[in-house]
């Protein structure tokens, strides 16, 4: 017996948030506000994540957490270990095998199915707010559809870099209505953001919870003559060999020899555990050397 | 105060509710689809799953609007005792239950363009919940769904008014199937 309450919340703190929940499903894109509570962890470790994963728990739930795509990580283990002690639910590394996975800055690479729910930790979840800072501004640019100050922003990247240089937390338009930040995963995992599973985002801090219904129509921002681009580095991953998933960059000497890896570990592993091997890894790059 | 309304309560609040919400969440994500749903008894004339709904989302927080044949006194000392939840007219709503023909449509909360979520959601009595009849397609649909909904004509004024709007929950027995306002009904 748990001197918790199922899940940590209490139930009317649980009520608020799967209210905010139904309306965010029902607006998909829209951030509807709630009343964020204090979480035994610090802002910024993903209480957002925790309360929407705390408020959409059963108890017949197997629990994946992942933070850049790692099972391993403190951030990942500690919330882990967290819903096993306040919840009591079975908990997983198998992506698979998950049916509540929250995640912090990564959809993973086995494509997920209509039994499971991806809970993604947001640190900001207004796109809108390294444009403008102004709550009630972006309030009423929501409200007006009026987007022509993020398409300028892509504009000028592409003036200044030749590219869109935004490589994650890459805005979204959702149905053709509200411009929703993904959360800062990399633009590589936008196209996957359609997906047979729900998905929610909450943001502890900022106390604001959306979601993607199944299926949504979700749209990378970009121009005609300068299309989205789901980019990743160009190698093969050095453990498992794959050239499908998205990588970590690892410095493994003081020379700088660099080693690429499936940021996805459980994907890495499977695929390992199948006898998929990987390369060498890679000189350093000819401008440290020299 | 009658001794119905103390009772027909969730056995076990925090599981029992976990496991409706699931089912209410699944039903808003993927509208038309039917979903059961249980743990709550409520006297009549309201079904299993709407009192279920009402058990697992209501609280002295969102006012309740009983429509029609639904506001009888037993009901409305049941909601009041197991959720605290006010009773209210159609105006203040946060969640309205009734048959179609019952709800005041019109007079019930839409959100404003700042705060479309400031919106009721309607839970609207059944005979029946069967997969034929209206053609949904929208968020949530991979192609398209048929629900049995009581008419077209509403629902296409209310998916019109997007990201304003109602949003609906239809119970019968203890089936549940939802309908928000991001669906395009044919």
């Amino acid at each position: 017996m748990s001197d918790y309450n199922f899940a940590y919340l209490d139930e009317q703190t649980k009520r608020m948030i799967r209210r905010a929940i139904l309306k965010g499903l029902a607006i998909p894109g829209y951030q509807v506000p709630f009343a964020s509570r204090e979480m035994p962890m610090p802002y910024g470790w993903g209480t957002g994540g925790v309360q929407l994963s705390a408020a959409v728990m059963t108890g017949d739930d197997i629990f994946k957490v992942i933070d850049q795509g790692a099972d391993d990580t403190t951030n990942a283990v500690s919330i882990r270990r967290f819903f096993e002690r306040t919840a009591g639910v079975a908990t997983t590394q198998a992506t698979r095998e998950a049916t509540v996975i929250q995640t912090r800055h990564r959809i993973p690479e086995a494509a997920l199915s209509e039994d499971q729910i991806l809970v993604y930790q947001v640190p900001i979840p207004e796109p809108l707010r390294f444009l403008e800072p102004s709550e009630v501004e972006t309030r009423k640019m929501h409200a007006l559809e009026d987007y022509g100050l993020m398409h300028v922003k892509l504009y000028e990247d592409i003036s200044a870099h030749g590219a869109i240089s935004t490589a994650y937390a890459y805005p979204v338009r959702v149905e053709g209505r509200y411009v929703m930040d993904p959360s800062p995963i990399p633009k590589f995992d936008n196209p996957k953001l359609s997906m047979a599973a729900i998905q929610l985002f909450g943001a502890g801090r900022e106390q604001r919870i959306y979601a993607l219904p199944p299926y949504t129509d979700v749209v990378s921002l970009d121009f005609e003559d300068h299309p989205f681009e789901a980019s990743k580095a160009d190698h093969p991953c050095a453990l498992c060999g794959a050239s499908d998933s998205y990588l970590d960059e690892l410095i493994v000497d003081d020379a700088g020899t660099r080693m690429f890896m499936c940021s996805d570990t459980d994907y890495c592993g499977t695929r390992r555990a199948k006898g998929h091997v990987g390369t060498a890894p890679t000189p350093p790059r000819q401008e440290e050397t020299t | 105060m009658e001794q119905t309304s103390l009772s027909g309560g969730f056995a076990d609040p925090s599981l029992d509710a976990a496991d409706a919400f699931r089912a209410v969440m699944q039903a808003m994500a993927r509208p038309g689809r039917m979903y059961e749903i249980g743990g709550a008894v409520p006297p009549a004339p309201l079904s299993v799953a709407a009192g279920t709904v009402i058990m697992t989302l209501c609280d002295p927080d969102t006012g309740v609007h009983l429509a029609g044949a639904c506001d009888v006194p037993a009901l409305r000392d049941w909601i009041t005792f197991h959720t605290g939840a006010p009773l209210v007219d159609a105006a203040r709503a946060t969640f309205v239950v009734g048959a179609w023909g019952d709800v005041p449509l019109d007079a019930l909360p839409i959100g404003t363009p700042d705060y479309p979520d400031r919106s009721a959601t309607v839970i609207v009595e059944m005979e029946t919940l069967v997969s034929v009849g209206a053609t949904l397609r929208g968020p949530g649909i991979r192609d398209s769904a048929q629900l049995n909904l009581p008419e077209i004509a509403a629902f296409q004024r209310n998916a019109a008014l997007f990201p304003l709007g109602l949003d609906f929950i239809f119970t019968s027995g203890a089936q549940i199937a939802a309908l928000p306002r991001s669906t395009k009904v044919t």
